[in-house]
């Protein structure tokens, strides 16, 4: 509600200068300009308010497109004024909106997080440079969603990942180096992918533009050039979505950087790729071609099976906290990945739902984890033994949020869980929400596991001092406000699950109504 | 604020509505108060004093529910969706009414007792588990008066997770196994199993809505029956084998949480649960129509006699108390769900009636099981020798609770077992009547020897001995427990009000 | 149609087949080589190959730069576009390069080599030893033995499946 009144405050403001049209192009710029103006002023406490500002403005901007979104459809946004097939549109569709949403939102929130002791590997007198990066790959998820343009997609993430990796190897750990090496690695390839898979793409139709691509390609849909283009990018986008079994850069990756941008990426980063999918998937290929007639749901369908078991099964032999919630994510997405391979309206909109519910939840988590290792100074499962007490909030902040991944009724968790099988029940598959929910157990153990550590653990010796030699004590209200609020949304929106909803159903049947559809 | 406004015009736009929010809202907060009270204020007394007032204030909103439901008004509330399917909405009818008053009233009766037993006991964290006690509470009301499947479903969750701190109240390694084995059924059966039947039944139907008269009709009788089996098991708190395995771990739990959530309001939401989708989501008739068509139609009448008759001969073999007692109300619980398998109009009278004595009996026993060991430290019954004549009250009420369990006149036990044995004489399940007869001799074999070892005569009339501190259990133990034993004489006499309410609760559509 | 044909035949085709060995060998250095700087340098050849498929695909036989000349309409010119979009792959490719480089360094500082086995081998003693820090994640420590009533024995229940 408060939200909503925010956001027709901000629409009011913005149509009496009648600026609003700007506000794509806006989106995408705020963060752009801010990042080379952190690196300029050199100064950490100014990049730091800066960062979290635009943060903010990006998630009001997006609330207001979202918004308009809703009301008048698509927004289309000439950049520079060149019109649609020749130059880059920026066309924010339901689902591209929902998505910048989520992005700024999360991005919102861990800027709000005061990552307070050396978390990161800069000194602190060029910690700037932090949010620089941060910025940046804020900048190229947003724009990823924003853009009706194919290769200004690459380009976006391109931007988000090189800011990404840089962000990865800032950990303190020194496996963060090797991690955010073999990330750059994955990543680029399936960056190349993509381009390549552009490329064949545009040779085939001479446009770039996702709809007018769109419109050209059912002419030479039959021929081996697109099919060839069609199989880079879904190779491409796979990787940066971490499909099984491609998914091998993301647990380390998550693991060893600095703790907001786990939280931060975590949230995000697959979720942006994601939606690119489902766009390459419905908008520009449209269902039909691509289930029907080169059935990828055959293959999609499987991978996203085994992503559910071996993620959840991983995750519950992890030692450490943040790996753990890695490869529950490699998990969760495998929900996302099977909606899209139902390729009806149900699972789509449980892919869109969790888009939001796993970003809040997952993001939440890691700011947890956050606390938890400022605190004890480590991360790990045995470190929480005993929080219950000595950390109450961030204990029971942390049992809401795993709640909500195992999908327990009245968490956000549920509500896409409950969507999905819906989804899979439409297309007339009973066995699979059986497999759904069975691997929904998996979650139970690796969340209880914790949550006994928590509540039955005593810590012993030097396991009960924290990282300074102090007892382990509440953590600071500065760091706690973010994660209750990430937390809080998954049990608000689990119980009242209308809004969310009834936008990822509209943007679900948006995209369904795709060319070639 | 102006949803809070939409919300209160919501609330009262409906004659019953408002009810149906306070007693559900009550015990909620009734957790916030105990809490505010207990951490903020560090106050036992006041603590405690506002559990017994709002827990007053609950039954008696529920009691006033009774005036509308019984002259055929159907009280709803419909709040918003929480999934496609599942509006968070709640429909009183009068076997959610029965149950919320079992549950809310003996709410009041075990906190007196918990009082006793906790400070009794020295317990630690008394205020995190009164305040969970509320809020099971809460959660059995919500299953109770849940309007669908989805809403039920997200209570009986609810249910599971706020009981878990009580269960694993000690925190220690036989808590923390017991925990595991606890949270590890409920929630394997009621994920991998209910939530599934409940998928499977909005699949066929469209809805998840309770009707009377039920919503399956017109699905081939052998999906009918897969069904039954899916929610028998899915509903895990109705405590059938092998998904019993959680009753007798949840036993490490304190003995005022074994009384009144393992004998009245997990147990009983469970088998609540299984009566209510009979009646409700099939159908009796629509069910009865189906296991006569189908070879194994009566499968859940079978493993209802199974477990009836093992849990009863497993009961005789047990020493410890609450052990004993725990197979005792597996066993009963299986009354239940058998009287909804037969799928009969009276069989499904006396099982919600069962509901009833059941709890009053039994929460007297455990009160009695409870009271024997803050007053002589004593749990297993081969120790027990002889302890009657020190604390008369105690094993009097024992005495009378294991009468009304064995189901035997002047004592409300008598009465459901009787609607139980007609509806299934009248089904022509002679299976399930030979099964109640049977158990009802091996009640007599598992409850009256503990009865009979209190009162025997002491060894060589030592005075002295083992026995020298054993006496009375504090005041707020007593009279709990003599006032449950009384009511189950009274509701021998006097059970019109539940058996008017209930009579043709099961039927079709008025 | 053998590769041969495929070459002689479609003329014209070769360029893809030499985009395609050329992003192979890319590929195969990324994957094969152990050496970290090598494995960059694998990638830069699989770059260049997309980067020629663009400029492949611009390229129209014949044509001449794409500029507007006085009085001469109709001019048969390559298409501009690939070629300029290439201007960009071209910089991500070389801050990836960079970037690539600058933590090869990070990690030859941090590790003291950049072989990918002994880095492997590192990696595995780093977590061990903090897995010995964290032995028995299973089981939270330090719990104190049953002192309290009651005495139920967990599991026992299976002698109910014993009748």
């Amino acid at each position: 509600m408060a939200a909503e009144s925010v956001g027709q405050g901000l629409q009011q403001v913005a149509l009496s200068t009648a600026f609003d049209v700007h506000f794509p192009a806006l989106e995408v710029v705020l963060p752009l300009v801010a990042a080379p103006l952190c690196f300029l002023f050199r100064s950490r406490a100014f990049a730091r308010i800066l960062s979290a500002a635009v943060a903010w403005l990006t998630f009001g901007v997006a609330l207001v497109l979202l918004q308009k979104v809703l009301a008048e459809g698509t927004v289309r946004y000439p950049l520079g004024g060149w019109a649609a097939p020749y130059g880059i549109e920026y066309r924010v569709t339901v689902a591209g909106a929902w998505v910048i949403l989520v992005v700024s939102l999360v991005a919102a929130l861990t800027l709000l997080f005061d990552s307070r002791g050396s978390a990161s590997r800069l000194a602190p007198e060029r910690r700037y440079l932090y949010y620089s990066a941060f910025l940046l790959c804020l900048a190229g998820l947003l724009g990823m969603a924003i853009t009706g343009d194919l290769f200004n997609i690459f380009v976006f993430l391109e931007i988000s990942s090189l800011s990404s990796y840089a962000l990865i190897a800032l950990g303190r750990d020194r496996r963060a180096l090797m991690a955010s090496y073999s990330y750059l690695i994955m990543g680029t390839i399936g960056g190349g992918f993509f381009m390549i898979g552009v490329g064949l793409l545009y040779q085939m139709t001479g446009t770039l533009n996702v709809e007018d691509m769109a419109q050209r390609l059912p002419a030479v849909l039959d021929t081996r050039t697109v099919l060839v283009g069609f199989a880079f990018l879904l190779v491409g986008l796979s990787i940066k979505l971490a499909v099984f079994p491609l998914h091998q850069w993301l647990p380390n990756a998550y693991t060893f950087a600095p703790p907001r941008v786990s939280a931060f990426l975590a949230g995000t980063a697959t979720k942006v790729s994601y939606y690119v999918m489902a766009e390459v998937v419905f908008v520009l290929f449209g269902a039909h071609f691509v289930f029907t007639e080169i059935g990828l749901g055959a293959v999609l369908m499987p991978l996203s099976v085994a992503a559910m078991f071996v993620g959840s099964l991983a995750a519950i032999y992890q030692a450490d906290l943040r790996r753990l919630l890695a490869y529950s994510s490699i998990g969760q997405l495998g929900y996302m990945t099977l909606g899209l391979s139902l390729a009806n309206v149900e699972g789509l909109t449980s892919g869109l739902v969790h888009v939001f519910n796993h970003g809040v939840t997952k993001s939440g988590l890691f700011l947890v984890v956050a606390c938890v290792g400022y605190r004890t100074g480590r991360t790990t499962v045995r470190s929480m033994a005993g929080l219950g007490t000595r950390m109450p909030a961030t204990s029971l902040a942390f049992v809401i949020g795993g709640m909500s991944l195992i999908g327990v009724p009245g968490t956000a968790g549920f509500v896409s869980k409950w969507e999905l099988i819906r989804g899979a029940l439409a297309a007339e598959r009973l066995w699979l929400a059986a497999v759904v929910l069975v691997s929904s157990l998996l979650a139970v153990v690796y969340v209880w596991r914790v949550v006994e550590m928590i509540y039955f653990g005593r810590p012993e010796g030097l396991e009960s001092l924290g990282r300074d030699g102090e007892p382990v004590r509440e953590a600071p209200f500065s760091m706690l406000l973010p994660t209750l609020i990430l937390v809080a949304a998954t049990v608000v929106f689990g119980l009242w699950s209308d809004p969310t909803l009834s936008v990822a159903r509209s943007a679900a049947v948006e995209l369904l109504g795709g060319a070639g559809g | 604020m102006s949803a809070v406004g939409t919300l209160l015009a919501e609330l009262f736009a409906e004659p019953g509505s408002g009810w149906i929010a306070a007693g559900l809202l009550l015990p909620v907060g009734a957790a916030l108060l105990v809490a505010l009270l207990g951490w903020v204020a560090r106050s036992a007394n006041l603590r405690d004093g506002a559990t017994v007032v709002v827990g007053v204030a609950s039954a008696a909103t529920v009691l006033r529910l009774w005036g509308p439901v019984s002259s055929g008004e159907r009280p709803r509330w419909l709040l918003w969706s929480f999934a496609p399917g599942g509006h968070l909405e709640f429909v009183v009818e009068p076997l959610g009414l029965v149950f919320a008053t079992v549950a809310s009233v003996l709410w009041v009766v075990t906190s007196v007792y918990a009082f006793g037993y906790m400070r009794g006991h020295h317990e630690e964290h008394q205020t995190r588990f009164f305040c969970c006690f509320a809020i099971a509470i809460g959660a059995a009301i919500g299953v109770a008066f849940a309007g669908n499947l989805l809403t039920l479903f997200l209570f009986y969750e609810l249910l599971t997770f706020s009981t878990f701190p009580l269960v694993t109240h000690h925190q220690t390694t036989a808590a923390r196994r017991a925990g595991r084995v606890y949270f590890g059924i409920l929630l394997s059966t009621s994920v991998g199993l209910f939530l599934l039947a409940i998928v499977w039944t909005w699949w066929l139907t469209g809805t998840t809505d309770f009707r009377p008269g039920g919503i399956l009709a017109g699905t081939s009788p052998g999906v009918l029956v897969a069904l039954l089996l899916l929610y028998g098991y899915g509903i895990g708190k109705a405590a059938l084998m092998p998904a019993h395995l959680w009753l007798p771990a949840a036993m490490v739990a304190p003995t005022p949480v074994s009384a009144l959530l393992h004998a009245v309001a997990v147990v009983k939401a469970g088998v609540f649960s299984v009566l209510k989708v009979v009646t409700m989501i099939f159908g009796v008739d629509t069910l009865r129509g189906a296991m006569d068509r189908v070879a194994w139609g009566d499968v859940l009448i079978w493993i209802g006699c199974f477990t009836v008759l093992s849990a009863s001969i497993v009961a005789l073999r047990q020493d410890n108390l609450k052990r004993r007692l725990a197979y005792s109300t597996i066993g009963q619980l299986a009354y239940i769900v058998l009287g909804a398998a037969v799928a009969s109009q009276i069989a499904a009278q006396g099982a919600a009636l069962h509901i009833v004595t059941h709890a009053v009996g039994k929460i007297t026993l455990f009160f009695c099981a409870g009271a024997i060991y803050v007053g002589a430290h004593k749990t297993e019954i081969s120790t027990m020798r002889g302890i009657g004549w020190r604390m008369p009250f105690t094993m009097g009420a024992f005495f009378v609770g294991s009468l009304s369990i064995i189901g035997l006149p002047p004592l409300a036990g008598a009465w459901s077992k009787w609607g139980l044995i007609l509806g299934a004489s009248q089904a022509g399940e002679w299976l399930v009547v030979a099964t109640l007869a049977a158990s009802s001799l091996l009640s007599v074999g598992y409850l009256l020897p503990v009865v009979l070892q209190a009162f025997a005569p002491r060894q060589g009339g030592a005075a002295g001995g083992e026995d020298a501190g054993v006496q009375e259990a504090p005041l707020l133990c007593v009279v709990p427990l003599c006032l449950t034993a009384l009511l189950c004489v009274v509701l021998f006499f006097w059970p019109t009000p539940f058996t008017d309410l209930l009579s043709g609760f099961a039927g079709g559509p008025p | 149609m053998s590769l041969l044909e495929a070459l002689l035949v479609q003329r014209g085709l070769w360029v893809y087949w030499a985009i395609i060995t050329l992003m192979m060998i890319g590929l195969y250095g990324v994957i094969a080589r152990d050496h970290l700087v090598k494995k960059v340098m694998g990638l830069n050849v699989f770059q260049s190959s997309a980067i020629l498929l663009y400029v492949a695909i611009g390229k129209v036989r014949g044509g001449t730069a794409a500029i507007l000349l006085e009085g001469e309409e109709n001019v048969l010119y390559s298409n501009p576009l690939p070629h300029v979009l290439m201007l960009t792959a071209i910089v991500v490719g070389i801050a990836t390069t960079a970037l690539a480089l600058a933590l090869t360094v990070r990690i030859q500082e941090a590790y003291g080599t950049l072989e990918e086995d002994e880095l492997a081998r590192l990696r595995v003693r780093e977590d061990e030893e903090e897995a010995a820090l964290d032995p028995h994640p299973f089981d939270p420590p330090g719990e104190p033995e049953d002192v309290e009533y009651p005495e139920v024995k967990v599991g026992g229940g299976a002698g109910g499946a014993g009748v």
